[in-house]
């Protein structure tokens, strides 16, 4: 036996195989959001086509509604509300699940479908949003599409692919205490460009991922996408199959027996080859920030900020309109940078550890003068899970306001955004130019480096004062 | 979907690397639950001046505002275009611009089959040749035109040279006919219920 984790995950959905070197694939679920999701369903039912299985089906509304405590459908971005109806209206006549403003259920996609179990080890799942790879912390094959292909998948419960290439990424050795798995994959992001992982399935492995727990897992895969994986994936064990334990959509009872007798077989075989091998040093790993306008311009704390006159032209050239972007100097150190706002949310960062984290920051403390500081939960149960161990007083009495989940400020969800020239740490995946509004400057972090910063006012992962 | 054989357009270079689908359709500009109504958000970060958030105008300095590059149909673009976000609307925005095709040394690989799936043909030439193709519509735009042939896959360049390029034979059907991939997925019924007839014995608990 030679095959690899994902080998054994896509031989199981395989229905056909083409001259053309693509595949048939059976999927198991289709996830959508009201922003891409919705056009794909209305399409289809326009060209006379219909959902091929609704029970398989899920949606949620993350993206258009706003976070602002006691929302309805109205949000900021214009026409947002018809996006919201259009969605409530497709997936009551297509019959499909959705978890709808004010269901406790709702949230991010990629928070609620492990959360919920929805995405399960083994699974093929599909989802009109490039961060879909998060789901690979289960050990779900799952991966982002568009709506055309999402149209397809909810048409047919297939979709014709072909097989990307593998690689593996070892994470050997334990980092050391305060490193995080986003300042893992940020690191590996860092060393090896957005391009690295470019059209390659990867599996993460490594005694630092076996280390990971569930969340973080979470938190690492859905950045494999920044690295321009078609996805990534960590074969899943006991701490998945405790994770995934009762979920709402888990198997239950003797059809739980067998799906953890079925996950036992996911492991990469011994004598499994891949295309490509990277091993990374855990020891080496330090906590990372990103400086620039792509998650590839990621340093350490201790690190300065790259000068153009240190690269060749090309490289020079990017780093220069990353810096003028981002008003900060070549050689400067990061730490220390004084920050406008911070943000906790996004399927990155926003699950209950990651608040946990945050908060055992922020206790008793006060967010720096100044700073606009935003905690936006990654669902609603994580919400009010936080909400029993009493971390929203926490945040709230920092300083921090306390919102209802989505992705809020990770993009401009609602229609909310940070501001020109406005310079913040954030917990979330992508630091591209006007991501977080137009002229915003984002940094990506860990949580805790969100919080230490929120509370000394500029970039650090020591709170101060 | 209007099928691709041959085509003849005005190429415009925009040659920076990475370019998102943020840049090409901010979010802000996707305002209908519809493929529509987006031509006019494309690019508009680069491609009009603002007061705050309010547009002003063009942005002289941007590719497509300028002197004979109006009318084009064709992008030549840097390495990973189109990365980030899967968002559809990006080649939407394109295509009811009235792009054709684009040329780059590296796609973003959703945003790749999106263009696929919308009539717009994407095609993969080396760096150099990309540069050197810039370079030539650069110096008369609407005189140095761009032909591709989709049937043979070649790209003819104004200076007379010929790029052989490939694409994925069902890409290339898809475009060539005009045809939805659903479609033709469906013709395989059969077999896709056969396989959840076993699949769901093998794996009852994948099954809701
Ligand atoms: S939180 Fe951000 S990255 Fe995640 S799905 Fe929402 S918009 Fe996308």
């Amino acid at each position: 036996m030679s095959a690899s984790l994902f080998d054994k995950i896509w031989d199981a959905h395989l229905i056909r195989q083409f001259d053309d070197g693509s595949s048939l694939l059976y999927l198991d679920r289709v996830f959508f959001h009201e922003r891409t999701g919705s056009i794909a369903l209305a399409s289809i039912h326009e060209d006379g086509h219909q959902v091929a299985n609704p029970a398989h089906v899920f949606a949620t509304m993350d993206h258009i509604l706003d976070t602002f405590p006691g929302r309805d459908d109205h949000t900021q971005i214009p026409n947002g509300q018809q996006f919201i109806l259009t969605t409530r209206k497709q997936a009551h006549l297509a019959g499909v699940t959705l978890f709808d403003i004010n269901d406790p259920r709702q949230g991010i996609s990629h928070v609620v479908s492990p959360e919920q179990g929805i995405a399960l080890p083994g699974c093929t799942l599909v989802c009109p949003d490039s961060h879909t790879c998060t789901l690979g912390g289960l050990g779900t094959l799952a991966w982002g599409i568009g709506s055309s292909d999402c149209e397809h998948a909810l048409a047919t419960e297939t979709l014709r692919v072909k097989k990307p290439r593998q690689m593996r990424v070892v994470f050997d050795g334990t980092p050391a205490a305060g490193v995080s798995a986003k300042d893992m994959i940020l690191h590996l992001i860092s060393r090896y460009g957005t391009s690295g992982g470019s059209g390659y399935m990867i599996e993460f492995t490594g005694s630092a991922i076996a280390a990971l727990p569930v969340e973080a897992r979470l938190t690492l895969c859905n950045m494999a996408v920044e690295f321009s994986a078609f996805s990534g994936i960590i074969a899943p064990d006991d701490a998945t199959i405790s994770y995934l334990k009762d979920k709402l959509y888990s198997p239950k009872e003797a059809r739980w027996e067998e799906a953890m007798a079925y996950w036992k077989t996911l492991y990469t075989e011994p004598a499994a080859r891949f295309d490509k091998e990277i091993t990374i040093n855990c020891r080496k790993i330090h906590p990372t920030v990103t400086w620039g306008t792509s998650p590839q311009h990621a340093i350490t704390l201790h690190e300065r900020i790259p000068d153009p006159a240190h690269c060749t032209e090309a490289e020079g050239r990017a780093i220069k309109r990353a810096l003028d972007y981002m008003g900060l100097k070549a050689g400067a150190s990061i730490r220390g940078t004084p920050i406008d706002a911070a943000f906790i949310g996004s399927c990155t960062n926003s699950r209950l550890s990651d608040l946990r984290v945050a908060a055992s920051i922020l206790k008793g403390r006060k967010v720096a003068a100044g700073v606009k500081a935003i905690c936006v939960p990654g669902s609603s149960q994580v919400k009010q899970l936080a909400e029993a161990e009493g971390l929203d007083s926490i945040f709230l009495d920092a300083g921090f306001e306390w919102r209802e989940s989505g992705c809020s400020m990770c993009f401009y969800a609602g229609g909310e955004s940070f501001g020109e020239g406005q310079r913040v740490i954030t917990s979330t995946n992508r630091n591209f130019e006007n991501r977080q509004g137009k002229g915003t400057r984002s940094h990506l972090a860990s949580p805790a480096i969100v919080a230490a910063s929120a509370l000394s006012g500029y970039i650090t992962d020591i709170a101060e004062p | 979907m209007k099928p691709f054989r041959q085509y003849s357009g005005i190429a415009a270079p925009l040659m920076r690397d990475n370019v998102d689908t943020d840049a090409i359709i901010p979010s802000r500009e996707m305002k209908q639950v519809a493929k529509t109504g987006l031509a006019d958000g494309m690019f508009a970060d680069w491609r009009y001046l603002y007061k705050g958030t309010r547009r002003c105008g063009p942005n002289p300095a941007f590719i497509l505002n300028q002197p004979g590059f109006e009318d084009s149909s064709i992008l030549l673009a840097g390495n990973n275009f189109g990365c980030g976000s899967s968002r559809e609307h990006a080649v939407w925005a394109l295509a009811e611009y009235g792009m054709r095709a684009i040329i780059a040394p590296g796609f973003g690989s959703i945003f790749f089959n999106n263009c696929i799936h919308n009539g717009i043909l994407p095609i993969v030439l080396e760096r150099a040749v990309v540069d050197r193709l810039a370079e030539q519509v650069r110096s008369a735009p609407t005189k140095n035109r761009i032909q591709i042939d989709l049937e043979t896959q070649q790209v003819l360049t104004p200076d007379g040279t010929c790029h052989d390029f490939t694409i994925a034979p069902l890409a290339r059907a898809m475009l060539l006919q005009g045809i939805s991939a659903i479609d033709m997925t469906l013709q395989h019924r059969e077999a896709i219920a056969q396989f959840k007839a076993a699949d769901s014995k093998r794996r009852s608990w994948a099954y809701l």
